[in-house]
């Protein structure tokens, strides 16, 4: 079980949807605190969640206020980068860009790119975590290759 | 305060640990996943966190638990309140160290950090190892507050040790402000060696300790603060008065010089002063004729200085009497100052009058000429300066502050007052108590300019006159009353600053000596000082420009001659200004946010500050100022009518010249 938790994780390293930062907080997991990492990526989920909201209905208004977009994406980009969800970083600073550049279009591409992934990554955590916890505390911080 | 497991104080030695565990941070961020993930990895580190989400809450913590914290993590983009307002917050009130942090590693918000005092920046994601140091902030922190408590105003140039951002303030002193950042610590450490600040030598016992309980700033003792500040001139504010006036026990003068230090910082950022000194001292110059007749450049001067918001170009003093030495005359209206110390007092007198040169300005600049009304003028001044006054010394006070060139000094001073209201409001709109910052930073330039005014002393009549007086027909005489201050109604203040300088570095002419002959110049010892030890004049700085003031009060004539000493200090200071730049800087940036100076004899007293700015960190004034505007420091105004009055019934000399209604002297005639 502790084995396939592992190849799960693994491969997320793998495919990118985490980096190194999320390394960085199961180290900051112990026994102490068993569940730090799960509980940091419910908060980034819940929070992020409505970030996303915020700038959905900020892009359904259709008026473009890059500035504010911008601000909405700063955010996301800072606790997406905080808990190591690399390919979401990515699609933010996409989007930033689109915004600084005045492209609404290119805004709402990279939105609905980033929801993707977002989405994505969330339901693979979901069920890493929900593994994790099946397979016994033990089985943290070790980095996958 | 951080308890003793923190081992900072000297014991820390001992720490080997437990320090840094139980360091108390405090983190604000409005991102919860963030706050979360610092929240945890500080407790790996051991340190004891609070988390705060939002930064009114944060404040409002900080505030309610002075002594709760050690050191603040705050982010920069907030929804509620920008980060760097909430860090200057805390630095002017809590003095705490902040760290800013962001997702945001763009250059010009990282340098926006630096300029706005933090301590460090982190960018995201925070990796646990950068958290594992940051008490080294905390104990570099301590141990800045310690040397600055030590020098208490003497060593302006620091800082807020800890700040070594300070903004490299876009005065002309920007590149001495941020100098002196770095060479706080150092300086304030070898400043400590010297132990020439007079008044340090009991705070060099407490910072020996390192334990100095750390003091918090809340808003209301702020406010007094700053009211104590504001009352006695930015520019000549010197921690011991404003302890007195402040009256809050427990209070140490530590404290009150280390907050007056960052209070000046602030206030010198808000301001940007300085820059208009530098041109003010070229109107000075010019205006100094030998004969005097520049009187009214004088006046021009000190108007300009004044107009200069304050800023007395304590600079343009300075320069003014560089090159006003020869002229002699009431470019220094900063040195004139000198006698300022008492400024208040002193520059109500008469110097305003005097100086301003309206009429009396020609009689001064036979005088001044030599008085070189800024100092600056060294050497030049005294022979010429007054003629009959064989002070010539005198250029080192004020530069001639004697007769005629008080106006000078006072031009100087005056800009120190300036400071105040200008860095005030701006800077401390975002702490809602700036003002008290600006006061801070301000009246720690006062003090220096003060401390230098005093230097100038007596030649002018008590310097302060000496901008009075410098119009005033110091003639020969000098009278004191000549002080060249008159001149710059405003400037008088700085003047004295510049002495200082001048004084330190023309090196004595004894000017200070020979200032103070008069007055018995326990003020001009700060001059004296100078010359020997040009760092002294950053003691001087300590404030000392009270006693310069003081000094001045005594004025004799024959202090005249000593005081002339002193504006010769200034002179010589002036150009050698820049080191001192204390004076002129606290002259600048007094005479910046002062706001034009207040024609009226502030500007005198202003000039007078100029002794204290001296000390002033050079960041302001650009050294230029020997004569600092400072005189503008001391915008409110002092009676001058009563100082002038007072100094001119000391010497004897009837005050004549309460022509200076420098109020009438708009700025813009100054023939600059």
């Amino acid at each position: 079980m502790q084995r396939q938790v592992a190849l799960i994780k693994q491969s997320l390293f793998d495919q990118g949807y985490l980096d190194e930062q999320f390394m960085e907080l199961e180290e900051l997991q112990d026994d102490a605190n068993p569940n730090f990492v799960e509980e940091v990526s419910a908060l980034y989920f819940k929070d992020s969640a409505r970030l996303i909201n915020n700038i959905d209905q900020a892009l359904e208004r259709g008026s473009f206020d890059f500035n504010r977009l911008d601000n909405y994406m700063h955010q996301f980009k800072g606790s997406s980068t905080s808990i190591g969800a690399s390919k979401v970083k990515t699609e933010c600073t996409k989007f930033r860009e689109y915004c600084r550049a005045g492209n609404a279009e290119g805004c709402l591409r990279t939105f609905h790119q980033l929801k993707k992934e977002h989405s994505t990554l969330r339901k693979k955590l979901e069920h890493y975590f929900q593994l994790a916890r099946q397979a016994g505390p033990k089985e943290t911080a070790r980095r996958p290759k | 305060m951080i308890n003793p497991g923190h081992g900072r104080g000297p014991d820390s030695g001992t720490n080997s640990d437990p320090f840094p565990a139980g360091l108390r941070v405090l983190v604000v961020d409005d991102d919860p996943t963030c706050l979360m993930i610092l929240e945890r990895m500080l407790m790996t580190c051991l340190y004891r966190v609070t988390k705060c989400n939002r930064a009114e809450l944060a404040l409002s913590l900080l505030r309610k638990n002075k002594h709760g914290f050690d050191i603040v993590i705050s982010d920069v983009h907030m929804p509620d309140m920008d980060g760097f307002k909430l860090l200057e917050h805390v630095g002017l009130e809590m003095d705490l160290p902040v760290i800013m942090m962001s997702a945001d590693d763009s250059k010009s918000v990282v340098l926006k950090g630096v300029t706005h005092g933090a301590v460090d920046y982190l960018i995201k994601p925070v990796r646990i190892e950068a958290l594992k140091n940051i008490w080294q902030h905390v104990v570099r922190k301590k141990r800045n507050e310690w040397n600055v408590s030590e020098h208490s105003g003497g060593s302006i140039e620091d800082t807020g040790g800890d700040r070594d951002m300070q903004q490299p303030r876009e005065d002309a002193d920007n590149n001495s402000s941020s100098v002196n950042e770095g060479n706080w610590r150092s300086s304030s450490s070898r400043k400590r060696k010297e132990g020439e600040v007079d008044d340090q030598g009991d705070d060099k016992e407490d910072t020996s300790s390192l334990k100095k309980p750390r003091v918090v700033w809340s808003v209301e003792l702020h406010q007094q603060f700053v009211a104590a500040v504001n009352q006695l001139g930015v520019d000549k504010a010197v921690p011991k008065k404003i302890l007195e006036m402040m009256n809050v026990p427990g209070l140490t003068r530590e404290n009150v010089a280390s907050h007056l230090q960052k209070y000046r910082i602030y206030l010198r950022r808000l301001g940007g002063v300085s820059q208009h000194q530098g041109n003010m001292n070229h109107s000075f110059m010019t205006g100094q004729d030998p004969s005097f007749g520049p009187l009214s450049s004088l006046n021009g001067f000190d108007l300009q200085a004044l107009a200069v918001v304050g800023q007395l170009p304590a600079q343009s003093l300075a320069q003014l009497q560089a090159a006003g030495l020869g002229r002699s005359s009431l470019i220094k209206p900063g040195m004139s100052g000198s006698p300022l110390v008492d400024q208040r007092s002193i520059f109500n007198f008469e110097n305003p009058k005097i100086r301003f040169g309206d009429g009396h300005g020609q009689t001064i600049n036979n005088g001044n000429k030599q008085m070189s009304l800024l100092h600056g003028v060294p050497t030049g001044m005294e022979p010429k300066q007054f003629a009959g006054s064989s002070h010539m010394r005198v250029q080192q006070q004020m530069a001639g502050m004697r007769p005629g060139q008080n106006v000078q000094s006072s031009g100087m001073m005056l800009p120190l007052a300036d400071h105040l209201p200008r860095g005030g409001t701006s800077m401390l709109s975002s702490l809602g108590q700036q003002q008290p910052m600006f006061s801070t930073s301000v009246s720690r330039r006062s003090d220096l300019t003060g401390a230098v005014r005093n230097g100038i002393p007596e030649t002018n009549n008590r310097v302060v006159p000496a901008t009075h007086s410098v119009f005033n027909n110091f003639p020969a005489d000098l009278p004191h009353n000549n002080f060249p201050l008159a001149s710059a109604p405003g400037i008088s203040i700085p003047v004295s600053a510049s002495y200082q300088e001048e004084v330190n570095s023309s090196d004595a002419k004894g000017g200070s000596s020979a200032a103070t002959a008069g007055f018995g110049n326990p003020s001009y010892d700060i001059f004296n000082d100078f010359p020997q030890q040009q760092q002294h004049n950053s003691k001087l700085n300590d404030w000392d420009m009270r006693n310069i003031g003081l000094v001045y009060s005594h004025q004799d004539t024959a202090a005249a001659s000593a005081g002339f000493s002193t504006s010769e200090a200034y002179s010589s200071s002036s150009m050698q200004r820049k080191r001192r730049e204390t004076d002129a800087t606290v002259v600048t940036a007094h005479g910046q946010n002062q706001q034009p100076l207040s024609r009226s004899l502030n500007h005198l007293n202003h000039v007078f500050m100029d002794g204290g700015s001296v000390r002033v960190k050079s960041e302001r004034v650009a050294e230029t100022v020997t004569c600092p505007p400072a005189t503008t420091l001391f915008h409110e105004q002092y009676h001058q009518e009563d100082l002038m009055s007072a100094l001119l019934k000391q010497e004897g000399i009837p005050s004549a010249d309460n022509e200076f209604d420098f109020d009438g002297y708009s700025i813009d005639n100054i023939p600059v």
